[in-house]
Formats: C-alpha cells, structure tokens, sequence
C-alpha cells in the first residue's frame, strides 16, 4: 500500500475560497445594503442634522428701542433669531405655544430713571426662556457695572469719591475639541454595521452552504475543515473592513468626523472593527447551527441584533437610559465595541486605555464560540 | 473489461445508524478503466457506499481500499486522485463558471485550462455566465467538469441525470463515456436501468445494504432469459423514447 501523500498546500486552497466568497459578498445586495448603504445613509442623516447648537427664538415688543446698547449687544450673538413687526398679541400667542422662546422690550433709555429691560417667558418653552433670561441678566449686569466704572473715573462727580466694591464676573472659554454629533453616530453605526455584517452575514451563509451542499462538494477536495471556516471568515473580515474604510473616510471627509491622531487612529478603529467581526460572527454561527429552515434565521438572529440596535448607545447615549434599562445595556458587547470606537476616535485612547471595553468584547468572545462549537452542523 | 489490479476494492462493508443497516455487508471491485454502476431503488444504500468509498462518511466496519490507500490511513491522498459529483450539489450561485473553476483549483491546488475544461463539456461560451443561470443539464455537465480538475483516476457520479430530459440525459452519457475513453474509471449510481444498460461495463445490484446480483449488463440478461423470463407484451423495434426523440430531435435543449 502506497503511503506518500503529495504536498498539498491548505493555505492555497483557503485563499481560493476567500476569493470565490468574496466576490459572492458584493454580488449580494443585502450583504452591501446593510454593511455599507444602511450605515451610510444614518450618518447623512444624522450627519445633516446642525450639531448641538440651540437656536433661541426672541419676539420684539412693538416698542422697543432698538438703539440701545444692550439690544445691540444681544442682536450680535449667534444663535439669535429676532422676530419683528408683530403685534403684541400674536406674539403673545406664539409665545403660549412655545414657537417664540422670549419677548423683549427694552424701554426709557432717555429716560431719567434708567433703562427698562423686560423679557417675557412661557412655560411653553421654558429651558429656552431661562437661556434667554440668563443671557440678559448678564448684559444688564455688564451695563450697570460700566456705568459704575464711568461715574468712578468721571473726575468732578461727587459719586467718584463715594468707595463701591462692585462685583465683576470674568468669562474664559478654552479651546476644546468640538464633539459634533458625526462623532456621535459614526461610532455608533460602524458598531452597528459590524454586528450585522457578522451575525446575519455569517448565519445566512453557513446554513445556506450547509443546505446547497457546497460545503460537502468541498470536503470531497482535501482541504480541511478549518481552512474552509477560515477562507469564508477572511473574506468577510476584508469585506467588512473596507466598509468601515469607506464609513470613516467619507465621515471624515463630508462631515468633519474626528480622527485624533489622524492615520494611527484610522488603524485602530479598523482593529477593533476586526476585533468586534471576529465575536459577533460567533452569534452567526450559532444562528447557522440552530436554525432548522432558512426563514426562522432573521427572527433568531434579530433576537440578537435588535437589543443591541437600541440599548448599546448607537443611536442615544445610554446614559439617557433609566438606570435598570442601562444594566441591560451595560451587558451588551455592541455597547462596549461603541464605547471603545468613541473613544479611541474622539478622546484618542490607546488600546491600553480601553482595556476594560477590550476585556469585556473578549470575555464575550469566548462564551459565544463555546455555545458556537457546541452547536456547529456541518451536514 | 478485464484487469487485473482491482482500483477500488471494498470488503465486508458495513454501515449501521440507529436502527438501520443502511450497508450490510457489501464486497465488490472495481477495475481500472471501467464504467461501473451501483444499481438499486431509492434507500437501497446506493448513496451511502459511494460516500464511504468518497471519504465523506465513516464506515461501521470493513476494508476499502481506493488507488492504493486506504480510506482510513489516507484520506486526503484519496481526495486528490478522485472527482466527487454530488446528489443535487450546488456552488456559489452568483459566481461565474470562470470564477468556480478557479475556485475549484485552488481546492485541488491544480492549474488547468479552463476553456479547454469547458470545452469538454460542451460549455465553452459559458464562462462568463452565473452559475444560477444555466439550465438542469449545464448545471450537471458543470458539476462534471469540476470533477476533472484535478486530473482524477477515479470520478465518482451519484444520479448524474436525474432530473434531466431526454436530450440531455444522452449528451451527458456520450460525455461520461469520453471520459472514460480517455482512462478514467468512473463509478456511477442510478435507478435508470436504460441507463445502467447503456452505459456501464458492469453493474452491481444493491438491496436493502446488500449486492444481490454483481455482472455485465448483458450477461444480467441473458441469466435472466436462461431462467425462462419472458415479457409478457411483445417487444417492438422501437420505444416511446425514440418516438420522442425522432420527434423532437437529438440537439440539447438549453433552456
């Protein structure tokens, strides 16, 4: 009996099969659709959206003496717009159902007595009102404080030697990194794309490469069964990765998505991308393996997927989350993948900063390909 | 089909799944250069003795020996000298002819010619198209060139044309005799007994895991008629198949 075996190279045939499934992935519509267009049209979406910037909403009383210093003080602010030529009382209207954040009246600025500055609220809108009232609280504090100063330094005026402390409020704005909403949701989405890609991706393939028998036709080569699970993982890793490269790049393009450390964190956030794919396509394997018919694959996996579209900070930031709904979430590894993206993107963070995240994501990793080995089919 | 060195040679075979011999015993051999047939209805164990033989399934018990290896010290070795076509086996469905070829050499780690592939089974304008796209019949013939890949001693067909109208049931059978022209031992499974007829050297019988009958088809039949069979309507000179086929024509059908 001969007992040589010619050399067969396992690596070869494994590349032959990421090559083959990977021209299958970008053949198949819904393969792109919710790795890449999905994503992509949340972040225009969201990425259109004008940041965190409050717009404040301010009527002017029919009145109003737009000469004085502090109108045109108030008038130069961003984020100001001021409603005139309206009567009173359909101010007042829209002022009760909230589409006017306040009504101003400045009055008596030849007066004798002094300037009348009044701001008229609603509890329509009643954070906005507070912004605007706060906004002229400290114009008016400003005024009264220069006109103290005058009367200090004004030589002859009986009031320049009576002794007043005034208090002074000092306003200092450092240059901080500017969090845009796209800083937000790209995070979010690209954690969203991966957790898709590797569960339905994964489930969808292996059961129906199970059911056409194109895995047996494979196992009559002899190529081993492992190589044949890692062929198919490498080409959606490539895939997957290229969909988070074109997220990213557009992000940072189109919508100013911040890179920290520009190139180094790009290769970061496309690790953790691998890192995130490699755990949720152990959820696809075990939907693969316990699904008993094709139609009972996107239930399953949605049982999965669905918690962690909504819980895991993609959309909301969970702390927006009342606290036994941020337990659950805090379980969850798309929460974790989206944490460590954010940061590694926004703060910077090296990976020896998110180890936390990382251990949770691996720790999560084991458990599911346990189950995953366990539940497995090949035929 | 005389020779002396048996290509495979399966001994005392035998396969149980609870409460099932599936294969009960079953010894035969296979010659170098033969179209040999397992004959036998649906559940017989036609199937799982050319998976056996395949290496794909594991035997209970018994010897078999394939090109000199032995399915259990072998495996792989086995795998690279046969071509396996599947029962109703499918490949990527968006991929083009061109693609799996290439697909299925990196599988065997062989480099061929792929129109000179295609050509052979008569596919050679294909290999631009998906998969998806051909008719029952490509789709067979396809499946039978990717077993050639490797340069195969032995192929391996399992109902190679069920499924498949007349027309192209005959293009396939002329086809897998070239093959066998060519010095491929082919072994073949089917419940068509024209088939069988046609195109194998010899046929073995199985029923209920076990060879009831293993000889040319011809001397089948002869034993047969020795035995006193006759039909009991008279034969004509000719079928309904031939009436349909002088009806319709010799040339495949595509779509």
């Amino acid at each position: 009996m001969k007992t040589e075996v010619p050399k067969y190279n396992q690596l070869r045939a494994m590349l032959a099969i990421s090559r083959a499934s990977f021209s299958a992935i970008i053949k198949n519509p819904s393969a792109v659709i919710f790795s890449l267009i999905f994503p992509l049209v949340f972040i225009i979406v969201f990425g259109f959206i004008k940041g965190n910037s409050i717009r404040l909403e301010v009527g002017l009383g029919p009145d109003c003496d737009t000469t004085s210093i502090i109108f045109t003080a108030f008038s130069k602010l961003p984020n100001v717009d001021i409603e005139r030529n309206k009567s009173f009382s359909e101010m007042e209207n829209l002022l009760n159902k909230g589409r006017l954040d306040a009504v101003l009246n400045i009055s008596g600025s030849a007066n004798e007595k002094g300037v009348l500055v009044e701001v008229i609220t609603s509890k329509a809108s009643r954070e906005k009102g507070l912004f605007v009232k706060s906004i002229f609280t400290n114009l008016v504090d400003k005024q009264n404080l220069s006109v103290i100063r005058e009367m200090q330094n004004a030589s002859g005026n009986p009031l320049s030697n009576i002794k007043i402390y005034p208090t002074e409020l000092r306003e200092t704005e450092i240059q901080g990194r500017e969090y845009k909403m796209i800083d937000f949701i790209l995070p979010g989405q690209l954690g969203f794309s991966i957790l898709s890609a590797g569960v339905f991706g994964t489930a969808f393939i292996f059961f129906s490469l199970r059911q056409t028998l194109v895995l047996k036709r494979f196992f009559a080569t002899p190529i081993r069964r492992t190589y044949i699970i890692l062929g198919e993982t490498l080409s959606r890793l490539v895939f997957q990765l290229l969909g988070s490269l074109i997220i990213i790049l557009l992000g940072k393009y189109i919508f100013g998505f911040t890179l920290v450390h520009g190139f180094t964190t790009l290769v970061e956030m496309l690790l953790l991308s691998a890192m995130g794919l490699i755990v949720f396509m152990g959820f696809g394997f075990v939907v693969s393996g316990i699904a008993k018919s094709e139609s009972v694959i996107p239930p399953l996996a949605n049982v999965f997927t669905l918690p962690q579209f909504l819980l895991s900070g993609t959309f909301f930031p969970i702390d927006a989350f009342p606290g036994w709904l941020q337990i659950i979430s805090k379980a969850l590894p798309l929460t974790y993948l989206n944490d460590a993206l954010r940061k590694v993107a926004f703060e910077g963070a090296g990976f020896s900063a998110i180890s936390h995240q990382l251990s949770i994501i691996t720790i999560w990793g084991i458990v599911i390909y346990i189950i995953a080995i366990r539940f497995f089919r090949w035929e | 089909m005389e020779a002396v060195q048996p290509i495979i040679s399966v001994k005392d075979l035998t396969k149980h799944y609870p409460g099932i011999k599936a294969v009960n015993g079953i010894s035969f051999d296979v010659y170098r250069g033969e179209i040999f047939g397992l004959l036998g209805p649906n559940g017989a164990g036609k199937t799982t003795t050319l998976e056996i033989i395949e290496t794909l399934r594991k035997k209970t018990s018994g010897e078999v020996i394939v090109a000199g290896y032995s399915i259990d010290a072998n495996p792989n070795a086995i795998k690279q000298r046969i071509g396996v076509q599947l029962q109703a086996a499918n490949y990527y469905p968006n991929l083009t002819l061109n693609q799996l070829l290439s697909l299925f050499e990196g599988l065997y780690n062989s480099k061929i010619d792929r129109q000179q592939i295609l050509k052979l089974v008569g596919l050679q304008e294909r290999g631009k198209s998906k998969y998806k796209e051909l008719s029952g019949g490509q789709k067979q013939r396809f499946s039978l060139a990717t077993t050639l890949i490797n340069k195969p001693e032995i192929i391996f067909l399992d109902e190679p044309t069920t499924g498949l109208d007349p027309q192209a049931r005959r293009n396939l059978w002329e086809l897998i005799k070239n093959i066998r022209d060519g010095g491929t031992t082919i072994v073949i499974t089917t419940h068509y007994m024209d088939e069988a007829e046609i195109l194998c050297d010899r046929v073995a019988i199985i029923e209920k895991g076990k060879i009831i009958s293993l000889d040319t088809p011809s001397n089948l039949i002869d034993n047969l008629l020795k035995s006193g069979f006759k039909r009991n309507t008279d034969v004509k000179n000719a079928s309904l198949e031939d009436v349909f086929l002088s009806l319709t024509g010799h040339e495949l059908r595509e779509d």
